[in-house]
């Protein structure tokens, strides 16, 4: 844990966008759910939100395709379309590929 | 209203939304197919996120029907003030929750691809705001915007495909708007074979005027226009000028009206034309077209109608000058507003926005006679066969609304009724009236005849007129030995019969002093006569009485005898002695 940041504020927030059960958005989940796990546990939040049942945040959000997974920490925000099965570029673009020692 | 000129609308048609913009409803025949996907396409500038917006606004105002803007390109607070001059107040409408405007933020710079995906994420925006208002119509404005979004073509375009699907499920009419491709007619070349009904828009510099058309490309399950028409962005909007009406079925007037001129009036049989006519007035250069279109023009706003002058030649300042140096003042006419001179260069617009200007005005002013002159000036706007289309539809338009129209048409000194007729105005109009030259040896005199009158007998002289302060004057024919004699011959004519006239004076004068002379000798020689007369008169008295005085003395003579004479009686008659 990084005792710089309070604890409500973890290194790592990001958002998935969902659309319900669907194939994409499962696989979308089960994937971020992993890759959270294994590199950032502790560091992160992970918010999954079903836009079917709060399309209001999606269209705040900007979402145009499902699922979308937006980083927004640590800046700059980021977004990935897809299910994230491709781990090595999902790590790539979310720059876990290297983690943030726990003490930087 | 479409529906009674088509003898088809007994059977089943295709439901359709009317649009509410100007022209279209008539192209389409009754608008867009309901709960549809329209695509409007065309290259930039033309106006397709304008009409994609004219068509929610219109929806929401004149049918009710609540509408859903989605914009990939412009923001809403963009879109707003960009609509706000056409009098669309997008804000409000939001406010009052009649529209729904979702601006969709697409960057590529932020999006990265990691695995399977879809399009969800728009559908369930679209699908909330549509359902948030219970909106019947939407549009796109651009969809082709995703493409630049995203890496994946194969699953956008199944996607774009899909939201089409999507959007005919839902039940709403839809305009999609798209960028022209070359070649095709959008540039993912899609968007077209997924819509139901595809209305192409054009911008075309010819020339150095834009013109704009509108075409509808396919319109599954309908009929409809498939001609180029031509398309309008004004204050007021969209709107679409369908050619004409093709049906010839306007009242007529038999009322007659003055020309302005009287010696003209005098030139028909009914001394005028009918009111709601259109008149040509052709002539070559500076043979006062403009001042007999003025004539008529003072003569109507002087029957107290109202006049609309269009002048493509002259500022209003420059003909009220031109015009009171041959007497006509207008100025009055134009303070108490029956007339107004709506000047400008025939290139500052293309032949539509003319078209619409006219329609505009005259459907503001009201007026019982339009004069347009010139017409010819219009050439240099459009192609030939694009003025004659042009007038066709305006000369319809007036005719229509029982508006008398005079035109004014430069020709060229050759040839120039060829051309006219060429243009196919002739034929259009009811009145023919030529202007023209009559160039003889050392000077130009203007004539004028009347080549056509529809309904009417007319003369068949060329009468020479003449500009004076007072305005315009026909001369009276004279005929010379060779035909109708004109300008100076015209002068010679009358100096000719002048000094025949003077001769003949001269002859009358000599005889009448003849006679006087004759008579006064003939006075004379009476005097004389009756002088010799006195003389011979006195000298025969003279005689009588001496022979009378004789006679009485020798009657004496011979009693003094018979009593006896004596000496002293005979010494004191000595004169009685012959």
């Amino acid at each position: 844990m990084d005792l710089l940041a309070p604890p409500e504020e973890p290194a790592y927030e990001f958002y998935l966008y969902v659309t319900g059960a669907t194939p994409n958005s499962t696989r979308a989940v089960r994937n971020m759910k992993e890759i959270c796990e294994q590199y950032v546990a502790g560091q992160y939040t992970l918010r999954v939100i079903d836009m079917y049942q709060q399309p209001e945040l999606a269209q705040a959000a900007q979402i145009v395709a499902a699922p979308t997974l937006v980083r927004r920490r640590p800046l700059p925000q980021r977004r990935l379309v897809g299910d994230l099965s491709n781990r090595a570029a999902v790590l790539t673009l979310l720059g876990l590929a290297h983690p943030l020692p726990p003490t930087a | 209203m479409q529906e009674k000129q088509l003898p088809l609308a007994a059977l089943p048609r295709l439901p359709k939304a009317p649009t509410g913009i100007e022209g279209l409803d008539e192209i389409t025949e009754g608008g867009l197919p309901l709960g549809r996907p329209t695509l409007v396409c065309g290259s930039a500038g033309c106006g397709k996120t304008l009409m994609a917006i004219e068509f929610l606004v219109r929806g929401v105002e004149e049918f009710g029907e609540p509408g859903v803007l989605m914009t990939f390109e412009e923001t809403a607070d963009e879109l707003a003030d960009n609509v706000a001059s056409l009098g669309f107040d997008l804000r409000q409408l939001q406010a009052d929750k009649r529209l729904r405007l979702d601006h969709v933020h697409i960057d590529r710079s932020e999006i990265e691809e990691a695995g399977e995906y879809d399009l969800d994420g728009l559908f369930i925006r679209l699908g909330y705001a549509i359902d948030s208002i219970g909106a019947k119509r939407v549009v796109l404005d651009t969809v082709e915007a995703l493409f630049s979004g995203f890496d994946n073509q194969a699953v956008l375009r199944s996607e774009i495909r899909r939201l089409f699907r999507w959007l005919k499920d839902k039940g709403v009419t839809t305009i999609i708007t798209a960028e022209r491709g070359e070649g095709t007619l959008t540039r993912q070349g899609l968007e077209e074979y997924v819509s139901d009904c595809v209305i192409l828009l054009d911008n075309r510099v010819i020339d150095q005027i834009t013109t704009r058309r509108l075409r509808i490309v396919k319109y599954r399950g309908s009929t409809h226009g498939t001609n180029e028409y031509p398309y309008l962005i004004s204050e007021d909007g969209f709107s679409v000028l369908p050619v004409t009406s093709l049906k010839l079925e306007h009242a007529v007037s038999d009322e007659v009206i003055s020309s302005g001129v009287p010696g003209l009036d005098e030139m028909f049989a009914r001394r005028g034309w009918y009111r709601g006519s259109s008149v040509l007035l052709t002539g070559t250069a500076g043979t006062a077209k403009t001042t007999l279109a003025a004539a008529f023009a003072l003569e109507t706003c002087r029957r107290g109608e109202r006049c609309l002058y269009f002048a493509f030649e002259e500022s209003p300042a420059q003909l009220l000058r031109n015009m009171r140096s041959v007497g006509f003042d207008l100025q009055p006419y134009l303070d108490q507003g029956l007339l107004r001179i709506d000047s400008s260069r025939p290139t500052l617009n293309g032949l539509e926005r003319h078209l619409v200007t006219l329609h505009r005005v005259v459907a503001e002013f009201k007026p019982q006679a339009v004069i347009i002159d010139p017409i010819s000036n219009l050439i240099s706007v459009g192609s030939i066969s694009e003025v004659r289309s042009m007038l066709t539809r305006m000369i319809d338009f007036l005719k229509i609304n029982n508006v008398t129209a005079l035109f004014t048409a430069l020709i060229s000194n050759r040839n120039g009724q060829l051309e006219m007729a060429e243009e196919g105005v002739s034929s259009l109009v009811d009145t023919w009236i030529s202007v023209r030259d009559l160039e003889g040896i050392g000077e130009r005199n203007r004539g004028l005849s009347i080549l056509k009158s529809r309904g009417m007998a007319h003369s068949n002289q060329v009468r020479e007129f003449i500009m004076t302060g007072t305005g315009v004057h026909l001369l009276d024919v004279i005929i010379g030995p060779a035909g109708i004699i004109t300008g100076a011959g015209r002068l010679t004519q009358r100096i000719q019969e002048e000094a025949q006239r003077v001769v003949q004076q001269h002859e009358s004068d000599r005889r009448d002093r003849d006679l006087e002379r004759k008579r006064r000798m003939l006075e004379a020689t009476i005097t004389n006569l009756r002088a010799d007369f006195e003389t011979v008169e006195d000298e025969l008295r003279r005689i009588s009485h001496e022979e009378l005085t004789r006679g009485t003395a020798l009657r004496e003579g011979r009693t003094a005898l018979t009593q006896g004479l004596s000496a002293d009686y005979l010494a004191s008659q000595p004169n009685t002695q012959l």
